[in-house]
């Protein structure tokens, strides 16, 4: 009834019926072909560093970046940022392949749990399905790999950017993700992330760690 | 919500006064001005993409009915639920609906404006439910029994000081003495007691940004973090929005993220931006179980087919109310409605009846600095002039106003009589205005002559004048906007 009644009421403001095939063609031509708005020329020009664009822009929103080129050396860069920020050395975590090839016992004191975040986990590590360089955006699935937990109930979030996975632009990330599930499909949660939470709902004042962590990480790797 | 539109005139002179306010005021707004500057300096492109957004916007308006069947085909794809809502009741009921269904008790919410349109917090602790607000701007406000002030910063209108004294009388089992004189302190006793709610929810609500027809996604942005946690740990997650948020694709979502954020805070991009699709999938390890979408149109179908249609390319960035002197001065309080500043004299008539918001149009100096702001390029001047004819048309500008207005017009349509008219009359306030060249009394406007004076015509019409300078001056080319 009200379905109905809406579409009535707007196919009349519009002067449309409902089967003109013109209008229909519009819609099916933007779908299936999604156009670009221009890319900005941070990340478009020629010369324009994707990574250190990347890397500098995220730096701003106040997240820690750090470039480590070989993967064996993940989980001591972690315990040593844990340590530097006095942090307990646990991790919750999904299970995304990325994560598997490498041997965590080797990094001194590291716990490692997996499945979604508890409300008392100290920090979670997720890997990103892409990095955006034109805002130092990092894109998430969520799902066993990743669970979207990770990201916001613990006070620090450490996530891995695969440097191979680094784009210009979010358009750059869905073509990514039209590519890896399927054109019109969607994981039930896709989360850009672009820095620590943080307010301004006190006197204007930027405190960061409204209700997400306070820390946010981001390790440039390798690929595998 | 309930609407104390028609005094806005006693509303604004009560916020002038209010000291509290002028000083949660000063600067804040002003600052959100210098941070956009300094955003659109950072990105050449932003002009040029608030014409894509512009013409992509239009473009969906166009198709509206058809990309919204679209949309809901995709979220049923995904498993998920949309319901239609004609009205404010209807949403509120669909969302009472979905309560009962999920034994609910424990209901957070994400900031939604469209939720203090429909009045639902109300309509649900009618019924029993305990309603968390978690966005921390909207918490403080809900401890205050007060509505937002600003669409994408609810407090603006509060010090700190007023949040300490708020808190320590509402958190009061904790210790009287603890320390709460920094930002950092409020936050996280918010934080703290915020997670409790959070965990033991049963139904999370958020507001949606935009809606894509290609996926079925529901977007929100926020910096907090609160939403997704709003919607991730709740059994059932609710999205209430309405039917001008749709977007056609994940590209076009892209276009218009770029320019809300800078618009609103002068951030690049918020800390979170979240595409929801339906509930949770099988392996998923969490997330909400069931997805619902009201889908509210309460008039935004009627305007679709009027003047005022292009109100409906809003993204609701709040840069017009920012920019806008007479928000500056009074709040957006006074408005006496859910969208305060010029995006509100824009659409709240078109909402609640001109009859009921029709000060808002009248309250604007003109400046267009609105217009020249909006990401989306909507003439706001231009709308709000509109609605004031419409008003004024409806008789409702005031009695003297209107027979003053006719008897000019009976003259100004007879040249032959007006202009003698017009020469006699000015040299006559020529001379009634002495050496001073103005008048501190005028016939019928001694409440405007109250507290100025009224620049006295210098002895010669405008028609005089143009035709000693033979017609030579050209006109000057129209202010570019920015
Ligand atoms: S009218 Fe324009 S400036 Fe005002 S909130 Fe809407 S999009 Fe932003």
């Amino acid at each position: 009834m009200s379905r109905r009644a809406i579409l009535d009421k707007i196919r009349q403001s519009l002067n449309a019926t409902p089967n003109d095939q013109a209008r229909r063609s519009a819609l099916d031509a933007r779908i299936a072909n999604p156009p670009r708005a221009p890319a900005p020329s941070r990340v478009a020009a020629t010369g324009s560093d994707t990574i250190a664009c990347f890397k500098s822009e995220l730096e701003k929103q106040l997240a820690t970046v750090v470039e480590i080129d070989n993967p064996a050396l993940i989980p001591s860069a972690i315990a040593s940022y844990l340590e530097a920020n006095k942090l307990p050395l646990r991790l919750r975590h999904g299970c995304d392949p990325y994560l598997s090839q490498i041997n965590w016992t080797s990094a001194a004191g590291l716990t490692l749990n997996s499945g979604p975040a508890a409300p008392n986990d100290p920090t979670g590590l997720s890997v990103a399905f892409a990095g955006v360089a034109e805002t130092g955006t990092m894109v998430l699935q969520s799902g066993p790999d990743n669970p979207v937990t990770l990201g916001y109930l613990p006070d620090t979030h450490i996530i891995i950017v695969p440097k191979s996975r680094i784009l210009a632009t979010y358009e750059d990330a869905f073509e990514r993700l039209r590519t890896a599930i399927g054109s019109g499909n969607m994981p039930r949660t896709l989360n850009w992330i672009s820095g620590p939470s943080r307010t301004a709902d006190i006197g204007g004042r930027i405190v960061i760690g409204a209700h997400g962590p306070r820390r946010l990480l981001a390790l440039i790797t390798a690929e595998k | 919500m309930h609407s104390t539109t028609p005094n806005f005139k006693k509303n604004a002179r009560t916020a002038l006064a209010d000291s509290q306010l002028q000083e949660a005021l000063a600067g804040l707004p002003g600052g959100l001005v210098a941070q956009r500057a300094a955003a659109r300096e950072r990105l050449p492109e932003f002009d040029s993409l608030r014409d894509y957004g512009r013409d992509l916007r239009n473009h969906t308006l166009d198709h509206l009915d058809l990309y919204l069947e679209r949309y809901e085909q995709q979220v049923i794809a995904a498993g998920g639920h949309v319901h239609w809502a004609q009205t404010a009741d209807d949403a509120c009921s669909a969302i009472l609906r979905i309560c009962s269904e999920a034994d609910a008790r424990l209901v957070t919410k994400g900031k939604s404006m469209v939720s203090e349109e429909i009045g639902l917090n109300h309509r649900l602790e009618g019924s029993g439910l305990e309603v968390v607000e978690t966005d921390l701007g909207e918490y403080i406000l809900q401890i205050r029994k007060e509505t937002p002030s600003h669409i994408i910063a609810p407090a603006i209108h509060l010090t700190q000081k007023q949040v300490e004294s708020d808190f320590r009388l509402q958190h009061d089992h904790l210790s009287a003495n603890r320390k709460l004189d920094e930002p950092a302190e409020l936050v996280n006793e918010a934080r703290q007691i915020l997670r409790e709610k959070f965990i033991n929810a049963d139904v999370g609500i958020t507001g949606a940004n935009f809606l894509i027809a290609e996926t079925g996604s529901s977007i929100i942005v926020t910096n907090e973090g609160n939403g997704d946690l709003t919607q991730s740990l709740a059994k059932t997650h609710i999205v209430i929005t309405t039917i001008d948020k749709v977007v056609p694709t994940l590209n076009d979502a892209a276009s218009l993220l770029r320019l809300l954020a800078r618009s609103a805070t002068g951030q690049e991009i918020t800390a979170y931006t979240t595409f929801s699709t339906g509930p949770r999938r099988n392996g998923d390890p969490d997330g909400p179980q069931n997805y619902h979408v009201v889908l509210l149109d309460n008039g935004r179908s009627e305007i679709l087919g009027s003047k005022f249609k292009e109100v409906l390319r809003c993204i609701r960035c709040g840069a017009c109310m920012n920019h806008c002197p007479v928000y500056n001065a009074v709040g957006g309080h006074a408005y006496g409605w859910v969208y305060p500043g010029p995006i509100g004299a824009v659409l709240n008539p078109g909402l609640i009846g001109i009859k009921e918001a029709g000060q808002l149009p009248n309250a604007s100096t003109f400046c267009g600095r609105c217009e020249a702001v909006c990401p989306m390029r909507i003439p706001l001047p231009k709308l709000m002039r509109h609605w004031r004819e419409a008003e004024f048309e409806q008789t409702r500008g005031p009695a003297l106003a209107r027979a003053a207005l006719r008897s000019w017009a009976a003259f100004a349509a007879r040249p032959w009589l007006y202009h003698p008219l017009a020469r006699v009359a000015a040299r006559i306030l020529k001379f009634s205005s002495g050496s001073r060249g103005s008048l501190s009394w005028f016939p019928f406007a001694h409440r405007w002559t109250k507290d100025r004076d009224l620049p006295a015509p210098q002895g010669k019409t405008f028609q005089e004048l143009w035709a000693a300078r033979g017609k030579s001056t050209t006109p000057k080319t129209k202010r570019s906007a920015r």
